[in-house]
């Protein structure tokens, strides 16, 4: 990204506040990914790795009052939406305090009152809902943007399809997005589809896309900026192509072996944070001391989240027979 | 219900138009969406002249996407709104059925967002639709926990229970015969009844046999308990009215009552909602029962085409009457 369209386009605490979100991320899934290693997660670990300035920077761009159903690598829109890194792992360690309360794991977690749609493994799932709560916006005439996707895989699914066509149709609030980070799970995008760009499948819909270099995250957020104000201003929807790379195995239980080393390699040196830290160096908003002071700081919050999921305690099995039906004083007024 | 203050005579399918009516004039949340529901006021002409009452927004007409629809209704209904979701037919319901069982079913228990939502299916037979037409899904359905079946036999509760059913803070199937649709009238109360989910209602109370059934088949018991009566077996027909969740103290209490127990249904045998109530009242009521649990229920084909095959398929007065008799002589 441009430097000089970063300094006149993104305010520099903005900036600064998305660098952090970037280093809580990383330090929040590495401290996940080794508690997975030492074998104290329970289930699996799908992590952003590599990929965290997609959901950091959409989610700085929304207002508190949008909706997110996020793709499943979206880890920093959760930290950005107020979850604590303690919440996060106690979810992961199917603890009470985790935000389904042991009843769901890792990343399927949401809370409608900080606006987040709880993430559905059936991929693709939730782009029609967020479809449908962006026309409860229109319906009530809210200024209000929902905001949605799935990775290049789930662009396959029928899901994703009816959803676009719909949103496009009626014009809806709502800002679609593609992680297309090259794999789902063990397939490579060319066996996914026979378009090289996942953004040409916004044309059958009649509906503008956009490319988006995902490992920039000024770039992912002047990109949201710019479709979100269009769906707010009544506009409908946009389509975001993130382009990026999977650094990790589809879970933390896969080595995957089927992903040339060279690839990763090459984007390896794209790495989201270090980008983030170069445009902030030649902006003159942060150093060397600076970066390692985020960095010290972030981790000390992981550490304090470690603490509190680790003592707190699992749900007990009968709980298991609450909340199948809800009750009318828990529907959204 | 109430005798005084009657309305005129109204079909099922009117009683349904207006439970949506009244519920659409008192909650502004309460919005219909579907496919040609609008202008042309949907197949079966349910929402005729809503559009035009109510705007376009609010009977949205949508495209060709079950899976969709659902999705956004369940998107809708979690920021507030009450969707009610038209399946043009009950078959079509299979391509909402993720959306169905995985999203809406489970979002509250998940993670602790209600989806108050209702999705009216035109379901079963006896209309010439063929396999695509004339399904009874909702066996698919009885078994996702997180969502609430209804299926109203009369226009009284056809009424009652669609009222509930938009009030309900969780997702709702509501399935509505269309066999019944111009075939049945009644004279509804003034006033703002509903019928509560959850709740059976023994039609014809008797003292032999207890027939436990919902949806078009309650009148095909009716009419068979009329002809038994005649030969000095007295059936009683219990209305499930809703199939989940099950109203087990109105079955049992009847099951009690009368030591035999046949299920009537029209999805077909196996895995069927009587197959359930069969297993209940094996596990629950065995101390009190004077014979075999019967099924009496369609073959496990698909809903046939044609006149005799759809014949032979539905079950008829004469099966029950059977049943009845092979009951009656333990």
């Amino acid at each position: 990204m441009d430097q000089a369209v970063v300094a006149k386009d993104i305010k520099r605490s903005d900036l600064l506040e998305m660098y952090y979100y970037l280093r809580l991320t990383r330090n929040l899934e590495d401290r996940i990914t080794a508690l997975y290693r030492q074998g104290r997660i329970v289930g699996g670990v799908y992590t952003s790795h590599g990929m965290e300035a997609i959901a950091v920077g959409y989610a700085s761009a929304l207002k508190p009052d949008d909706v997110i159903a996020p793709f499943h690598r979206d880890m920093g829109a959760f930290l950005i939406r107020g979850f604590s890194p303690g919440e996060i792992i106690a979810q992961y360690l199917g603890k009470q305090a985790g935000p389904t309360k042991g009843k769901d794991g890792n990343v399927h977690m949401g809370d409608l009152k900080r606006g987040m749609i709880g993430f559905v493994s059936h991929l693709a799932d939730n782009m029609p809902v967020a479809a449908g709560a962006a026309l409860a916006f229109k319906i009530r005439g809210e200024s209000r943007v929902a905001f949605a996707g799935t990775g290049d895989g789930g662009t396959s699914r029928g899901d994703f399809h009816e959803a676009m066509n719909f949103a496009s149709v009626r014009k809806l609030p709502v800002v679609f997005f593609c992680t297309n980070n090259q794999y789902a799970y063990s397939t490579p995008l060319r066996h996914q589809m026979a378009i090289t760009d996942v953004v040409d499948r916004a044309k059958a819909y009649g509906m503008p896309g956009e490319i988006v270099d995902g490992n920039d995250v000024a770039d992912v957020y002047l990109a949201c900026q710019r479709a979100i104000a269009k769906a707010r201003a009544g506009e409908g929807p946009t389509f975001l192509e993130f382009k990026t790379m999977r650094m990790h195995g589809h879970s933390e239980h896969d080595a995957a072996k089927y992903v040339p080393r060279e690839l990763l390699e090459a984007w390896k040196r794209k790495d989201p944070i270090i980008r983030a830290e170069q445009l902030l160096s030649q902006l003159g908003y942060g150093d060397e001391s600076y970066f390692h002071e985020v960095g010290e700081r972030t981790k000390k919050e992981v550490d304090v989240g470690t603490e509190f999921a680790e003592q707190s305690p699992l749900p007990e099995g009968r709980e298991t027979l609450v909340g199948v039906f809800a009750t009318d004083d828990e529907v959204q007024p | 219900m109430t005798t005084a203050a009657l309305t005129q005579e109204v079909t099922y399918v009117d009683a349904i138009s207006q439970a949506l009516d009244e519920e659409m004039s008192c909650d502004e949340r309460v919005f219909l969406m579907g496919e040609d529901i609008g202008a042309y006021g949907g197949a079966f002409k349910v929402t005729e002249g809503f559009q035009k009452k109510y705007g376009e927004w609010r009977v949205l007409d949508t495209p060709i996407s079950e899976s969709g629809i659902v999705g956004a209704a369940i998107g809708a209904a979690m920021m507030g709104l009450r969707p009610v979701v038209e399946m043009q037919f009950a078959d079509f319901i299979s391509c909402a059925f993720d959306q169905i069982t995985e999203v809406a079913a489970k979002n509250h228990y998940r993670w602790g967002a209600a989806v108050p939502m209702v999705i009216r299916a035109p379901f079963g037979g006896g209309v010439h639709g063929g396999p695509f037409h004339s399904e009874c899904p909702e066996g698919w359905f009885f078994h996702s926990p997180g969502l609430k079946i209804v299926a109203p036999s009369t226009p009284y509760d056809a009424k009652g229970l669609l009222k509930a059913a938009i009030r309900d803070p969780n997702p709702v199937l509501y399935f509505e015969h269309k066999f019944l649709y111009r075939r049945i009238k009644a004279a509804l109360p003034h006033d703002n009844y509903i019928v509560p989910i959850g709740k059976a209602e023994v039609k014809r109370t008797g003292s032999d046999i207890s027939i436990i059934t919902y949806g078009a088949m309650v009148h095909l018991a009716l009419e068979a308990a009329e002809a038994l009566h005649k030969e000095g077996i007295e059936l009683e027909v219990v209305d499930l009215r809703t199939l989940i969740p099950l109203d087990k103290e109105t079955i049992y209490a009847s099951v009690r009552k009368t030591s035999k127990a046949m299920m009537l249904h029209e999805d077909n045998k196996t895995g069927g909602i009587g197959a359930e109530i069969s297993a209940l009242l094996a596990e629950d009521c065995f101390d009190c029962l004077d014979g075999p649990i019967l099924r009496i229920a369609p073959p496990d084909t698909p809903v046939p085409f044609s006149t005799p095959l759809e014949e032979f398929f539905l079950p008829k007065v004469s099966d029950i009457v059977a049943g009845a008799k092979k009951l009656a002589a333990y």
